[in-house]
């Protein structure tokens, strides 16, 4: 079998079995992988600049939050019905992530880190600044009657596992057909050496800049979905915690593959939330658990697939 | 046609001239060498050719125009291109992705990038290596990926940075061929210590010495002057 058809059958068939899942899963675990779903979409997009790009990258809850809040507060304050709601989230980030990107791209490596850094935790303190609108740390509640779309009530489980996997395979899809496209190619070049991609004629900055903007409007899609389907907006999401989430979901299911972020995302989701069950130190398992997978797989789990298996794991 | 000049090209690096002040033309057509000792500023001067470092004065113009102020992707867009001195390859991806990489910013659709690919890897004798990673190529074969991701770009100028190092005296042979043919269609600039290729390949020859042109003229001229011999082999 190819690998273009390896790969459709590899992602066609997660997506199938994500689906399959809905009519099976006990009320507890469907309402956390629809959770997760929606969070992998968050990662893929972190994906795109930290895995394919290669911008190491912390600050990727400015662009969630971003997505959170602009469909949140125009829910809140113009009594936005869901869908424009959506699109005024996708707006924010695309606006927010082509600001951050202009600026911090003047800097590379640890100090795009840093500034990028900086910028998330001044979004950070800009929400709770305006907590008349935003209400701060506490936050703001969607109300049930405000989360129908199309008929369709987005608070009741079914819907919301599959608008969750609706998001999720939008985001899959848009990953697959990336890596696949000359662009996507141009990006892995830049992560694997930047001056060499110069020195081919490639615009590396604009490059970057494009795909620190396909990467913030994707993590800013998963935020404002993820504020729309659990009814939620808060100060929280944009915090440096949610900076960090997505790194390590990345680097655990492996970064530069389409299917790791949603690896990783579900593997630290489960692993928290079992070893909280056996004790309150669940911190230090999770911790022990990823100092050992950062030993013995460093590529991340769909990375060993990759390097073990199937060398064009896309 | 004078297809590239400088004009006072300077770089200081802390105090230090690598490259001063030099007046360079470039015909269309022409298989230029540019050879000086060790230090001389040749790796220096084709980057600020190309673009990828500053001058501190001086000119640079291509095809007419002044290109002095513009990036390197702008530069070799207007078709340069640029091969690395130490290989700069893409050692994770696949030599055809190598080579595709620098075919597709020319070429748009699959069939006609897969076509170019595959008749710059034959060109350079790596047809049976599209599929290998780059990083696993023996040294040697990555210094003739680097010429097929140049030849590729069907480049006006083609810059090559010591293209030899590390060949074998028979892919060093089929080297000398091949910039023949090359200048078929394409102007060369070719920094080179192997003195065969030098002589057998170039129409003129350029002496950098201490950041200045210190001699110009055929590789006849050239081999006979005793101030290059006393430059670059420290006789005379």
């Amino acid at each position: 079998m190819s690998d273009l058809r390896r790969s459709l059958a590899l992602h066609l068939g997660l997506l199938a079995l994500l689906f399959a899942l809905q009519f099976v899963l006990p009320a507890y675990h469907h309402g956390n992988l629809a959770r997760i779903m929606v969070l992998a979409g968050f990662a893929m997009g972190y994906n795109i600049m930290f895995g394919y790009t290669g911008l190491l990258s912390l600050g990727h809850a400015l662009f969630f939050a971003a997505g959170m809040y602009g469909m949140g507060l125009s829910v809140q304050h113009l009594d936005a019905a869901p869908l424009p709601a959506l699109i005024a989230g996708l707006l924010a980030g695309a606006l927010v992530s082509a600001a951050l990107g202009l600026l911090a791209l003047r800097t590379a490596g640890v100090a795009f880190m840093i500034v990028k850094l900086m910028f998330a935790q001044a979004g950070y303190l800009t929400v709770l600044y305006f907590g008349d609108w935003t209400r701060g740390d506490e936050g703001f509640v969607i109300q049930q009657a405000q989360r129908v779309m199309a008929g369709i009530g987005l608070s009741a489980p079914t819907a919301r596992y599959f608008a969750a996997l609706a998001l999720f395979a939008l985001c899959l899809a848009v990953t697959l057909w990336l890596v696949h496209t000359p662009f996507g190619r141009v990006l892995i070049a830049i992560r694997e050496n930047e001056e060499r991609a110069r020195m081919l004629g490639y615009d590396v900055f604009a490059h970057k800049l494009a795909a620190v903007v396909l990467s913030g409007t994707m993590s800013a899609a998963a935020g404002a979905a993820y504020g729309l389907l659990f009814g939620y907006v808060g100060a929280t999401f944009a915090s440096v915690q949610y900076s960090i989430f997505p790194l390590l979901w990345v680097l655990l299911g492996g970064a530069g593959t389409v299917i790791g972020p949603f690896i990783g995302t579900l593997f630290m989701f489960y692993l928290i939330d079992l070893s909280s069950g056996l004790t309150t130190a669940y911190m230090l398992i999770a911790g022990v658990a990823l100092v050992l997978l950062t030993l013995f797989a460093p590529q991340g789990l769909a990375g060993e697939l990759r390097n073990r298996l199937w060398r064009g794991l896309p | 046609m004078t297809l590239l000049s400088t004009r006072g090209l300077t770089r200081h690096f802390a105090g230090i001239r690598a490259v001063d002040g030099v007046d360079f033309d470039l015909p269309e057509g022409e298989i230029r060498a540019l050879i000086g000792p060790n230090g001389a500023g040749k790796t220096t001067f084709v980057s600020l050719l190309c673009g990828r470092i500053a001058p501190s004065a001086g000119t640079v113009a291509f095809d007419g125009r002044d290109i002095s102020h513009l990036p390197a992707h702008r530069r070799i867009n207007l078709g340069m291109a640029y091969t690395f001195q130490i290989t700069s390859v893409f050692a994770r991806l696949s030599v055809a992705e190598n080579v595709g990489l620098a075919a597709r910013r020319r070429l748009r659709g699959r069939a006609k990038v897969e076509a170019a690919v595959a008749a710059a890897l034959a060109r350079v004798g790596l047809e049976g290596r599209a599929g290998a990673l780059a990083g696993d190529l023996a040294y040697g074969h990555q210094r003739l990926l680097e010429i097929a991701m140049g030849i590729v770009q069907a480049p006006r100028l083609l810059i090559l940075d010591e293209p030899t190092q590390g060949l074998s005296d028979s892919e060093i042979a089929g080297f000398k061929a091949l910039i023949r043919e090359l200048a078929q269609s394409a102007t060369i600039l070719l920094i080179e210590h192997n003195m065969s290729v030098v002589m057998e390949t170039a129409h003129r020859v350029t002496v950098l010495n201490f950041g200045q042109v210190l001699a110009e003229g055929t590789p006849e001229e050239i081999h006979a002057d005793r101030a290059v011999q006393a430059a670059c082999l420290g006789v005379g």
